[in-house]
């Protein structure tokens, strides 16, 4: 199933490239705002009887509360409880703690709520097989979110970001009276692109939309724009490119490929931001 | 997020506008590099061949036409090359007052540079050329 390691990631199925440190060496409070260190949380202990048990640490944030995030130990009845991490979520959520919040919805990695952070990858926890996790299993939120409560991340300025690009079909050709039609080659041109389903595990997982998120659209507006740019039906693309075309919003990008490298859906923005840095070089000449 | 309030997404998500504009940064970033490849490797190349040589003979080979031509493109490429560079990685991380006069320094630093080694490379050429 896993694809060979190359120099060049395309795909999240790869090999990840061999690294002597899997974290960045630097406490994890570290110049962090008094109000979001995250402190030690309580453990909350497997069911009596319970003989094959999982611990998962889970990042629980109440805003209500007043009190600093912390990190809560929770021992999982794997014999009563799914395959996947999302399964857990839902044991705990039913079993142990219903306070615990998160997003899901269809829980076969096609309506991306619940995406989050496991053992530091962005991932979809309905996609995420427990056994593949560390142990404990590492639940965070998503990163680079202002957190609205515990696994949930505020993803407002991403849908406004998306909302800039305006995702739909622009024509000038006054409507048809029956479907647009597409050529079977033009239509394979979205294969890749319209498969995206907006959990922003990539733009969670982009330095460049860390630091400049507020400017730099992050790799799964940009993939979405050129899902647009890509379709030949559409009629506006030298307005879209004209969108695009700035140093912060879409030229931010330094080809850091952690997109590509934690897409659940193995798809790979990397190459539809180079795709659209290439039309526009087109048009230059 | 005080400064944020009764705004809505999607104006603080537009803000400014498109520069329309960085393709032109983007696009001479990588035209450098590529030119920094045959430059460089002659640079480098010619420096081990002239380990062993004494300063006459070193200066003369400086003082060569073709040498001080590849020798200015090679200044010229390399500090526009540090200036694209420098500045994207100032506007990467710099968010404060700070960046303008931070971009200043980094340009006028390299620009200062490309100028100064030019001016030497053309002194020794001159140099040679009307000791000949």
């Amino acid at each position: 199933m896993a694809k060979a390691n190359t120099f060049i990631i395309t795909s999240s199925d790869q090999v990840s490239r061999r690294t002597i440190l899997k974290r960045f060496p630097i406490p994890r409070n570290f110049g962090v705002p008094n109000g979001s260190q995250i402190e030690p949380g309580r453990t909350w202990t497997a069911p009596e009887g319970a003989t094959r048990t999982k611990q998962f640490e889970v990042y629980r944030y109440n805003p209500v509360s007043g009190e600093n995030p912390h990190l809560d130990l929770f021992e999982v009845d794997l014999d009563d409880c799914g395959p996947m991490v999302l399964d857990a979520l839902i044991w705990i959520k039913n079993k142990v703690d219903p306070t615990l919040t998160f997003r899901r919805s269809c829980r076969e990695g096609v309506c991306g709520s619940c995406a989050m952070n496991m053992d530091g990858t962005n991932w979809l926890a309905c996609t995420r097989f427990i056994e593949e996790t560390d142990s404990p299993t590492r639940i965070y939120p998503l990163a680079n979110m202002r957190i609205i409560k515990d696994l949930v991340p505020d993803l407002t300025h991403l849908y406004a970001q998306y909302e800039l690009i305006e995702p739909w079909l622009q024509t000038k050709t006054s409507d048809p009276d029956r479907e647009r039609l597409q050529a079977p080659e033009d239509r394979k041109k979205l294969d890749g692109y319209y498969e995206c389903i907006l959990c922003f595990c990539c733009t969670s997982g982009c330095p460049s939309h860390w630091w400049n998120g507020d400017r730099f659209l992050g790799p799964a507006v940009l993939l979405q724009a050129w899902r647009w740019l890509a379709d030949s039906r559409d009629e506006a693309t030298g307005r879209r490119l004209d969108t695009l075309e700035d140093p912060f919003r879409l030229y931010r990008c330094h080809t850091i490929l952690n997109c590509t490298r934690t897409c659940p859906k193995g798809l790979n923005p990397g190459k539809a931001i180079a795709e659209i840095k290439k039309r526009i070089a087109d048009r230059r000449s | 997020m005080v400064g944020y309030r009764f705004r809505s997404p999607l104006g603080l998500a537009m803000s400014l506008g498109s520069a329309k504009s960085g393709f032109g940064h983007w696009w001479t970033e990588r035209v450098t590099a590529v030119a920094l490849i045959p430059l460089g490797v002659w640079f480098a190349a010619s420096l081990i061949a002239h380990s062993g040589s004494n300063y006459e003979a070193f200066i003369g080979w400086m003082g060569s036409p073709i040498t001080a031509v590849l020798m200015i493109l090679l200044l010229i490429t390399l500090f526009w090359h540090i200036a694209l560079g420098l500045q994207v990685a100032i506007e990467d991380y710099v968010h404060s007052g700070t960046k303008i006069w931070l971009l200043l320094i980094t340009h006028f630093l390299c620009f200062a540079l490309a100028v100064g080694g030019i001016v030497a490379t053309l002194r020794i050429a001159i140099g040679v050329w009307t000791a000949t």
